[in-house]
């Protein structure tokens, strides 16, 4: 998770924002991170580009963004299907 | 042109140099743009995440209003009260350029917002939560009678009590801002509201 905690931080270009800074299972958008819709978009292209994972039904999007926990066990999810 | 305007406050930014009230107060040399919009905020702004999601052209924009209203706090008018008009001569080609080269992979939802020159507005608005008229003009020069007259006729026929209003341009490493707060009612440094006064301003 320490990875993708990254990988969100630069995606986002979260400048004062810290790994240690975002919980495991702390939300990522509203009243946690604060993301915004745009950041939400810019998730799903981390996913592809980092993971090569695409999305197949958009309405899962608010479970697998919930949190970092929530988006990396989607990530292993997915690799495990395709191993 | 009517003297019952004022212009309040004045930011001049350009050669890696603000100018505030036509008093040089900050300079930052041989710092290549990025760099030296992230000095402007470090030194003027407090803590604003969305900052660092901006193109260039809204960053340059969002850190001349916040120099602009330092000393001239707005929160005496209602958010409609307050306009914003702004015009440019490069749009927001610099971001459309760089948003064209993610094109052939996968397109940045991020840059896609900034293909717009006026999004500058909105993230201004969004700061100082101003909900006036606004207007971005493209133009190739910065013509400051019409900018003038445009803010002198939203004044006159009371759409709005005050305006942010200028030139805010960037493309690759050329850029300058150079913005005006104009108000009915006199207050600051207080100089008559005429292109003549934003000229000696700008120059």
């Amino acid at each position: 998770m320490a990875d993708l905690k990254v990988q969100i931080i630069q995606q986002l270009n979260l400048q004062e924002v810290k790994p240690e800074d975002i919980g495991n299972d702390q939300p990522l958008f509203k009243e946690g991170l604060g993301l915004d819709s745009i950041d939400a978009l810019e998730l799903i292209v981390l996913l592809q580009q980092h993971h090569n994972i695409r999305i197949a039904k958009p309405e899962d999007g608010p479970n697998i963004f919930y949190s970092v926990r929530t988006m990396a066990e989607y990530i292993t999810a997915e690799q495990n299907k395709t191993a | 042109m009517s003297e019952n305007a004022y212009i309040t406050s004045a930011c001049v930014i350009r050669n890696n140099m603000v100018t505030r009230n036509g008093e040089k107060v900050f300079e930052e040399k041989n710092a290549a743009l990025p760099e030296f919009l992230r000095a402007l905020y470090d030194r003027y702004s407090g803590q604003y995440p969305k900052f660092h999601k901006m193109d260039l052209l809204s960053k340059l924009g969002w850190a001349a209003v916040e120099i602009l209203l330092q000393e001239t706090p707005m929160d005496m008018y209602a958010p409609e009260d307050t306009g914003v008009v702004l015009a440019n001569t490069s749009s927001s080609l610099d971001t459309d350029e760089r948003y064209y080269e993610t094109v052939s992979e996968i397109a940045s939802p991020a840059l896609f917002v900034y293909t717009l020159p006026n999004i500058v507005i909105g993230e201004i608005s969004i700061r100082h939560k101003f909900k006036g008229e606004n207007a971005f003009f493209v133009d190739d020069r910065f013509d400051i009678g019409f900018i003038a007259g445009y803010v002198r006729q939203l004044l006159e026929t009371g759409a709005v009590k005050a305006c942010v209003c200028g030139w805010v341009e960037q493309y690759h490493t050329g850029y300058e801002a150079a913005l005006y707060l104009v108000e009915k009612n006199a207050r600051g440094m207080a100089l008559p509201f005429t292109a003549e006064q934003v000229e000696k301003l700008y120059r």
